[in-house]
């Protein structure tokens, strides 16, 4: 039984789920659609509430040797990057998106928070990447005013089985009257 | 057995279908040694306010300068990256080209490992380096 009192007057509905989509998918589209190089990669990202899958559909120009025929290694490592920076991007805006603070209907390339940036990453190879369509995640693993690690798995056709494996160090982009960092 | 000559080594760059995508330039080649340059290109900008190229598009550049610098020894018939680390120091500035020097520093019967550093036209603070270990498959082994 989880019944409750009915809501009472001044009590404020809860948002429509289309709003919440709405939002979520707005910010989303604006964090990863104003990167030219995610798109020259033709990286896309799913979105299940906050959990994001990065999807790397198969093209031709992704090869490294066309006679295996292999993905690229270079395009592994962008890949498995492109997924920490998002998931860090993402993680760092979502109390400020969920609060209503970021107007998503005004982010655009040129209107987007400061995000994070790669002091190092490192890039593990298991197995050889196929022509097929690759997925990946990202996990934060700690977090801080300053400094984030951010690990990250590439996998293809079994979940179970990675073909790459990533972990990073990024700087967190200093906020208004922080003093102020660079990379 | 003879060095790896340049028009070689573009051709081993040229097989490559994404360092064709990314218009990869061969600039030197020697025994275990090789320089890579990839021009600013609009398409691999990782930060639209600022030009700068991403760091992703870094990381391939380097991956095949690692790889070319072992394919360039005169051993070498074939190789795949095991790990690749890249350090990044700063950004490169747009609308330069970034030149990346691949060293392979040490070798063993079945792994190579390789130091690279990239510049921008300042040639003086590296905008990134990188260390990794590949596989070598040599030249009348299985």
């Amino acid at each position: 039984m989880t019944g409750r009192n009915p809501p009472g007057p001044g009590r404020v509905p809860p948002e429509p789920v289309q709003a919440v989509k709405q939002r979520r998918d707005a910010v989303l589209a604006a964090l990863v659609g104003g990167v030219p190089y995610i798109r020259f990669l033709g990286i896309v990202f799913d979105r299940r509430g906050d959990e994001l899958t990065a999807v790397l559909p198969y093209s031709d120009h992704l090869l490294g040797n066309p006679d295996l025929p292999a993905l690229h290694g270079g395009v592994t490592a962008a890949f498995l990057e492109v997924t920490a920076i998002i998931e860090l991007s993402w993680a760092l805006l979502w109390d400020e998106m969920e609060s209503g603070r970021l107007d998503a209907a005004r982010l655009d390339p040129e209107n987007l928070p400061r995000l994070p940036k790669t002091i190092d990453f490192s890039v593990d190879y298991l197995r050889s990447g196929l022509p097929r369509d690759a997925y990946a995640r990202a996990r934060i693993t700690r977090t801080g005013r300053r400094y984030a690690s951010v690990r990250a798995e590439a996998w293809q056709d079994n979940r179970r089985r990675p073909f790459a494996q990533a972990s990073g160090h990024f700087l967190m982009p200093s906020r208004e009257g922080d003093g102020g960092t660079t990379a | 057995m003879p060095e790896m000559d340049r028009s070689t080594a573009e051709g081993f760059i040229a097989a490559l279908p994404h360092a064709r995508a990314l218009g990869l330039r061969v600039e030197a080649i020697g025994q275990g040694r090789a320089t890579l340059s990839m021009g600013w290109d609009a398409r691999l900008v990782g930060d639209p306010r600022t030009g700068v190229i991403h760091g992703g598009a870094v990381s391939a550049l380097m991956d095949t300068c690692g790889g070319t610098a072992v394919y360039s020894l005169p051993e070498a018939e074939g190789t795949a990256t095991i790990d690749l680390r890249i350090d990044y120091m700063r950004p490169a500035t747009p609308g330069q080209r970034i030149t990346a020097t691949a060293d392979c520093y040490h070798i063993t019967r079945a792994v190579v490992f390789v130091r690279a550093v990239a510049t921008d036209e300042d040639s003086s603070r590296p905008v990134a380096t990188a260390t990794g270990a590949f596989t070598i498959d040599r030249k009348g082994e299985p």
